[in-house]
């Protein structure tokens, strides 16, 4: 390889109303930013399940967005509010499993705000970028890498190719 | 079993091709994620175009497709598109996935193979997570053709009219002792100042008298239950004191009850009512209320000189409070306002000075059937003001209090001009930060305030006192205020002062909302379903907000909101059934341990606990599909129709192109 930047895999977790709802207008008025982040959509904030973050973490994510209505502005009333109080556990959960709790981001975006949706989801990927992959339970095996190589269009390399800046 | 699935990647002209190698993310597909079941991945210039859903349709009949993948937009944009036409192929609608690689790909980035590589990782996690999709059917609940209005103003009262006039029933509830909310309060209505109590009255007797309409005044709701179609509704009736039946509204009893008692509602605090009354001559109905608070009666166990009189035997003092049950199947909610307490504004005076008013004790002051006979007079009752301040903005577009503009003060201000300079003659002050006067014939309104003669000040008022610096102050309020306009402060006596105070949503709107399952704004107005496009529609089907209690407005957009309300109720009463989308959670009574975890996280009041079975259970109809109860069973016995933990796992593992090879 190379280019030896290290280029994350995310998972993003949108909500069906806002946030996936910003993600739509930040394509609709062709705002750039960073495709590390992969999205899934939710009904609400509030579906989110802890274990997949876990899940995504152990399965070679190096990072996981979580992204829903502002508070006070769920379209289940206050189902984000829920959202948040796992949210807050699962980063202590994280760091007694000695992972990085920064390692999962939760943004407030609603359906207007495809600006702030993409200026967020770059800065995150910065934010990934600087802590390194995450090479987690299988995920030591196999890494997710997108390279601006042709050749390297397959999306998994080998772990050993890869070099991680320090 | 293996599932057929084929996999249709769209050009959209070049807006996808443009940006990703379509035909390379099609042949991956049909490569890498044949094991899973690929079995045929196309690539086409407008999947969504009528060959494109052809092509969708003939696979679907001539492969025989399980599942399919639409590799396109958003799924808010096609998704229906092309579960249609997987439902005209025969195929489940709820077994077709859109993997989004435009708004989320092609639109947002740039490099071809970077974006070639994501809409990849984005088919491969449609395709993992639709072999787990479940085929659903929509949900057709029956609906009941009775609707419930809550609040008896004008917004209430035109809906009301609208769905009885259609031919259904409706039961018009009001807290009340009469239906016609603050529109009966007022004198003159602006900008073509008719009397508000001509065109209103006529309406409360319509609604009175229809028979559609049950009118269930003094009574408030105290439960909601169930779901759009299917409501049923607690209706308190507080005691009257006074059997209907019999009662024939003579008035007798109102003339012979010895106890006077301020009126703070209707009157608002400027003049008396009997401890039995009605609140106005033209209330709706027409039957008295007993005040049990003011009753001598009932403080002092004698006198009961309205029984004496009554030529009807009407009279009941052991009358109880009666709890009504109905079953509905929309309500639609008309709560209307409260009035901005004028006193949170301590610089301005009011309760401490006693010339300075209120827009509503003004509105009372001017009305003919008012406490002075519509004579404007100060507080002592008699005498004529010669100048007058009318203050705007009162708690309105004021970040100590509420941040939102109320809309109708500007042009209550003017009204209130225009009132007090024809019968009085004096001269008149408005003191306004902007002037908002939009909508039909407002503005023309205050162009002839202007021609009249009232004097404009712009600026913020910041104290009205008593406290006279010079001999022309004496006796009078001075409005002490910045006049942006001429670039001063100015000090100018006046003898009467009107705080033209704004609205503000009910006290009690929170916990009404709570119980008809519907949110409130910052601000504490009902939310409506969309700013915009959906005005009078909420979150919860079948739950519909009219008039001021969906945000400060005129009486003309209250009177059309209860219309449009009215329109949607018909809508969904004509369709006879309504259908609900499948996407519920469900519960596994197996499963449950009964913990009730789950109990309390829903907003809706959707799941309940069955005491017996020791299990809970969710009413499908009331269920909104957020699914916090699913990632919140510890015994995982809850499941989310359309979002799965398997299906959400599955496409974590796609992204993650954990798939690829074979297990």
């Amino acid at each position: 390889m190379t280019d030896n930047t290290f280029e994350p895999t995310i998972i993003g977790f949108t909500c069906n109303w806002c946030s996936y709802r910003a993600s739509d207008l930040a394509g609709t008025a062709r705002m750039k930013y960073a495709p590390n982040v992969r999205l899934i959509r939710l009904m609400c904030s509030g579906r989110l399940d802890p274990t997949f973050v876990l899940r995504a973490l152990s399965e070679g994510a190096d990072g996981v967005m979580i992204t829903g209505c502002h508070p006070g502005e769920c379209h289940y009333i206050e189902q984000n509010y829920k959202a948040l109080r796992r949210f807050l556990l699962l980063r202590r959960v994280l760091q007694g499993l000695g992972i990085e709790p920064e390692r999962v981001k939760l943004v407030w975006a609603s359906a207007a705000e495809g600006a702030r949706f993409a200026s967020e989801t770059t800065a995150f990927v910065e934010e990934i970028r600087k802590l390194g992959p995450l090479c987690w339970g299988k995920s030591s095996e196999q890494l997710s890498v997108i390279s601006e190589q042709p050749d390297d269009l397959l999306l998994i390399t080998d772990n050993s190719q890869k070099e991680v800046p320090a | 079993m293996t599932e057929r699935i084929g996999v249709y990647v769209c050009h959209c002209g070049s807006n996808i091709a443009g940006t990703v190698d379509v035909v390379d993310v099609a042949n991956w597909a049909a490569e890498k994620l044949g094991h899973q079941g690929v079995v045929i991945a196309r690539d086409y210039k407008f999947m969504c175009s009528s060959p494109g859903q052809e092509l969708i349709e003939k696979d679907i009949k001539e492969l025989g497709l399980t599942r399919v993948v639409v590799a396109a937009c958003s799924p808010h944009l096609h998704e229906k598109t092309f579960r249609t036409a997987a439902k005209n192929a025969g195929l489940n609608p709820y077994l077709v996935e859109l993997a989004s690689i435009r708004e989320q790909v092609s639109w947002v980035h740039s490099d071809k193979a970077v974006a070639t590589a994501k809409s990849k990782a984005v088919v491969s996690g449609a395709v993992s997570r639709v072999i787990e999709n479940a085929p659903l059917e929509e949900i057709k609940v029956p609906i009941n053709p009775n609707t419930l209005v809550v609040g008896g103003g004008i917004a209430g009262i035109q809906a009301a009219l609208e769905i009885a006039n259609a031919g259904f029933r409706v039961y018009l509830v009001e807290r009340e002792p009469s239906i016609g909310g603050h529109m009966a309060q007022f004198d003159k209505t602006f900008p073509t100042l008719d009397c508000s109590a001509c065109i209103l009255t006529p309406r409360m007797v319509e609604a009175g008298t229809h028979p559609n309409i049950t009118l269930l005044t003094w009574s408030e709701v105290v439960n909601v239950a169930g779901y759009v179609g299917n409501f049923n509704v607690t209706i308190k009736k507080k005691a009257r004191f006074i059997n209907e039946e019999l009662c024939t509204g003579c008035g007798i009893c109102q003339e012979k009850c010895p106890k006077k008692v301020v009126d703070d509602v209707y009157e608002a605090g400027l003049g008396y009512r009997k401890a039995v009354y009605t609140p106005f001559a033209q209330a709706v109905p027409n039957f008295p209320v007993m005040d049990k608070e003011n009753c001598t009666y009932f403080i002092k166990g004698t006198c009961k000189a309205c029984e004496k009189f009554c030529p009807t035997n009407a009279i009941d003092f052991n009358q109880q409070d009666e709890l009504i049950n109905i079953d509905v199947g929309n309500i639609v909610l008309a709560t209307g306002y409260d009035l901005f307490d004028a006193r949170r504004v301590s610089n301005y005076g009011y309760g401490r000075l006693p010339n300075v008013f209120t827009s509503i004790e003004f509105e009372r002051l001017s009305n003919a059937a008012g406490p002075t006979s519509g004579n404007i007079v100060l507080r002592d009752g008699k005498t004529v003001p010669k100048s007058v301040g009318i203050i705007h903005c009162v708690g309105s577009r004021d970040r100590n209090f509420n941040n939102y503009c109320s809309v109708i003060c500007c042009m209550q201000g003017l009204k209130f001009a225009h009132l007090v300079h024809e019968r009085t003659g004096a001269t008149v002050y408005n003191f306004y930060i902007d002037m908002r006067t939009a909508y039909k014939t407002y503005d023309e309104f205050y162009q002839r305030v202007l021609e009249e003669g009232t004097l404009f000040v712009r600026g913020k008022v910041a104290e009205v006192t008593d406290a006279a610096r010079y001999s022309n102050e004496k006796g009078k309020l001075i409005i002490q205020t910045e006049d942006t306009l001429a670039g001063k402060q100015r000090r100018i006596p006046v003898d009467m002062v009107i705080l033209s105070s704004g609205l503000q949503p009910r006290h009690d709107a929170k916990e009404v909302g709570k119980m008809f399952g519907i949110s409130c704004s910052t601000d504490g107005w009902f939310t409506e379903r969309h700013p915009k496009l959906d005005p009078v529609a909420t979150m919860t089907e079948g739950v519909f907000i009219v008039g001021c209690a969906q945000g400060p407005k005129d009486i003309p957009s209250s009177v059309a909101q209860g219309a449009a309300a009215s329109a949607r109720v018909l809508d969904k009463i004509l369709q006879k059934e309504v259908a609900l989308e499948p996407i519920k959670a469900t519960i596994n009574k197996e499963m449950c341990s009964g913990c009730r975890i789950c109990n309390g996280l829903c907003p809706f009041n959707a799941i309940a606990f069955l005491a017996d079975d020791n299990v809970s259970e969710i009413n499908p109809a009331l269920c909104q599909g957020c699914g916090t109860c699913v990632a919140a069973c510890p015994a995982g016995a809850i499941s989310g129709m359309g979002f799965s933990d398997e299906q959400i796992i599955a496409q974590i593992d796609g992204l993650l192109l954990r798939n690829l090879e074979p297990a």
